[in-house]
């Protein structure tokens, strides 16, 4: 059986590489995508240690963050048409009209 | 499930049926009574008002222990109805003016603030994510009100991709508190800890990530980046809010989180919140100073405030000086709710439908034009600089005395200048406003006039009876388990 730290080790990996994307990446899907692989992360993280614990809460805990994930989803996605229609692009770079 | 667990709730359940409601009630309105809306979300709002001063006084959990009502928890939901009851009025003729009437906008304002009173009420780190998102989601639509408006879909985004990016931190830590603790409730993370079954290395790096989730929200120095572009670009009755409103929202749940579950670890803490409140202190006030642009300058403004309520938050862990720091916070932000509502509201009454009228320069003669409004100005000015007659200078003063109780000298050194410092550019919107010549128009709209002069006149006035409120916070409880 695969230790449970392991599966810490590769969420803590997870969650890095997501920062890192959500810090470098200049797509703004992309970021997003980087934001729901943290989010992944921790769901991973709960899980371990639910395993960990022999406890069920903890598992509980991982459906109510995907709900909050997929509504997430439906407005970022929805913010990102509704910016991608006025300037045909959705690179964060571009994003510059707010500045001072 | 029993009637009393719904009961701890009442409050924030009142705003969210409404809320829901006034969503449905919208398909049967036709496009020319949107209007309407408005009114309704103030009596919707004005109902949670009333239903939270009949609890106010309970104290008791729910929903097996995951929401507590107590002292704390009502005296900060009463700021946070006020607060949208205030925005509501704010945006009742701006909607209209700049042409995003939309009802969505109001039945958002009270979803959210439902969100930020159970976060304030949230007795579980599960709840205080849940509740995070509840009010965040409905600030990223709002922000992106005015489609088609680049600044505002902008806003939205930005603000969307960072404050997402903080939750996913929140979450994070929760997972490593709870692989600490075990638990997620804060009693049972105070049980785990004070038992000492605890791994040392999960707790610090939980409590690093609650800690970096929440100063995004609070907008804390070096998380601050996403406070003035989101400011900024939002809708100015919205940003009004948000200012005030996230920033109670956040700042009493770090306060409940951190004083009831983790003194133990204040030790640690301690240094790391020190160094965040005298950088936020520093770089807001710094960074207000070169600005232009009036949202800009008060988004500034907020985050430095933010800065000096972190101040007195920094002695958290030693016993006495706790119940001062959190009456000296809920004290300094009802100054800051009045003086902000104040100043915004004379912002939303001078921008124009083109959106020009933001420029600090377009204030100039605002006097002569709008004596009432360039008082209101002035009023909050002062208060936010921190100079007596007004709420703004006890508020600071408590802050002080908080920081000096803990034996922070070199912090309240720190704040004491920067507060010097800040007094330039906020003089400097007074000065235009006074001295130089100009022709500024500004609307003569009952609610928002009347607005900017009942919240003037509450930082003047309220400024002679410190002692009462600083009573009123100081009772403000926070239950224990």
């Amino acid at each position: 059986m695969v230790p449970a730290s392991y599966y810490l080790i590769l969420s803590v990996v997870l969650f890095v590489l997501g920062a890192l994307g959500v810090l470098l990446r200049r797509n703004a899907l992309v970021v997003f995508m980087s934001l729901e692989m943290m989010f992944n992360a921790s769901n991973l993280a709960f899980i371990t240690f639910a395993r960990m614990y022999n406890a069920l809460s903890a598992q509980v805990v991982v459906f109510f963050v995907m709900t909050v994930a997929a509504a997430e989803v439906a407005i970022g996605l929805a913010l990102m048409v509704e910016i991608f229609r006025s300037k045909r692009s959705v690179d964060i770079d571009q994003m510059n009209t707010l500045k001072g | 499930m029993t009637l009393s667990d719904f009961l701890t709730l009442l409050p924030a359940i009142v705003l969210l049926a409404w809320g829901v409601i006034m969503l449905v009630v919208d398909l049967f309105l036709p496009t020319n009574r949107k209007g309407i809306t408005p009114l309704l979300s103030g009596i919707g709002a004005a109902a949670g008002l009333g239903v939270n001063f009949a609890l106010t006084g309970y104290s008791q959990t729910g929903f097996n222990g995951m929401v507590v009502l107590d002292g704390f928890a009502s005296f900060t939901n009463t700021l946070l109805l006020i607060s949208s009851l205030f925005a509501i009025m704010l945006s009742y003729d701006y909607m209209r003016r700049m042409n995003i009437e939309r009802s969505e906008c109001c039945a958002l304002m009270l979803i959210s603030t439902a969100g930020m009173m159970i976060m304030v009420q949230a007795y579980d780190l599960i709840v205080l994510f849940l509740a995070l998102e509840l009010f965040s989601i409905p600030l990223y639509v709002m922000s992106g009100l005015v489609r088609g408006k680049i600044s505002s879909e902008e806003a939205a985004l930005k603000y969307f991709l960072l404050g997402a990016f903080s939750s996913a931190f929140l979450l994070y830590g929760v997972a490593f508190l709870y692989g600490a603790t075990m638990h997620t409730n804060l009693a049972g993370i105070v049980s785990a800890i004070q038992g000492g079954a605890v791994q040392t290395v999960f707790l610090m790096l939980g409590v690093a990530l609650l800690l970096v989730g929440l100063a995004f929200k609070l907008a804390v120095v070096p998380f601050h980046s996403w406070a003035p572009d989101v400011y900024q670009g939002a809708p100015t009755p919205v940003t009004g809010w948000m200012s005030v409103s996230v920033k109670i929202a956040a700042l009493a749940a770090l306060l409940r989180v951190f004083v009831i579950a983790f003194p133990s670890v204040a030790a640690q803490i301690s240094p790391v919140l020190g160094v965040l409140a005298a950088l936020t202190m520093i770089v807001g006030n710094v960074l207000a100073l070169v600005q232009t642009d009036i949202k800009r300058l008060l988004a500034y403004s907020s985050i430095a405030s933010a800065g000096y309520l972190l101040m007195a938050f920094v002695p958290y862990g030693q016993g006495e000086v706790a119940s001062d720091s959190i009456a000296a916070g809920l004290f300094y932000m009802i100054g800051y709710l009045f003086a902000s509502f104040a100043a915004w509201a004379v912002v939303a009454a001078v921008e124009k439908e083109d959106g020009k009228g933001l420029q600090i320069a377009d204030y100039a003669g605002l006097a002569r034009r709008h004596p009432w409004l360039a008082v209101a100005m002035m009023i909050a000015m002062v208060s936010y600089i921190g100079v007596p007659p007004t709420l703004g200078f006890w508020g600071k003063f408590y802050l002080f005395r908080t920081a000096l109780e803990g034996g922070l000298v070199w912090l309240a050194l720190i704040g004491l200048l920067t507060s010097l410092f800040s007094a330039y550019y906020y003089l400097r919107v007074v000065v235009v406003m006074f001295m130089q010549p100009g022709e500024t128009e500004a609307r003569r709209e009952v609610w928002v006039n009347l607005l900017a002069v009942v919240s003037a006149g509450a930082t003047l006035l309220l400024a002679f009876i410190p002692w009462q409120l600083l009573d009123l916070a100081s009772t403000a409880f926070l239950r224990f388990p």
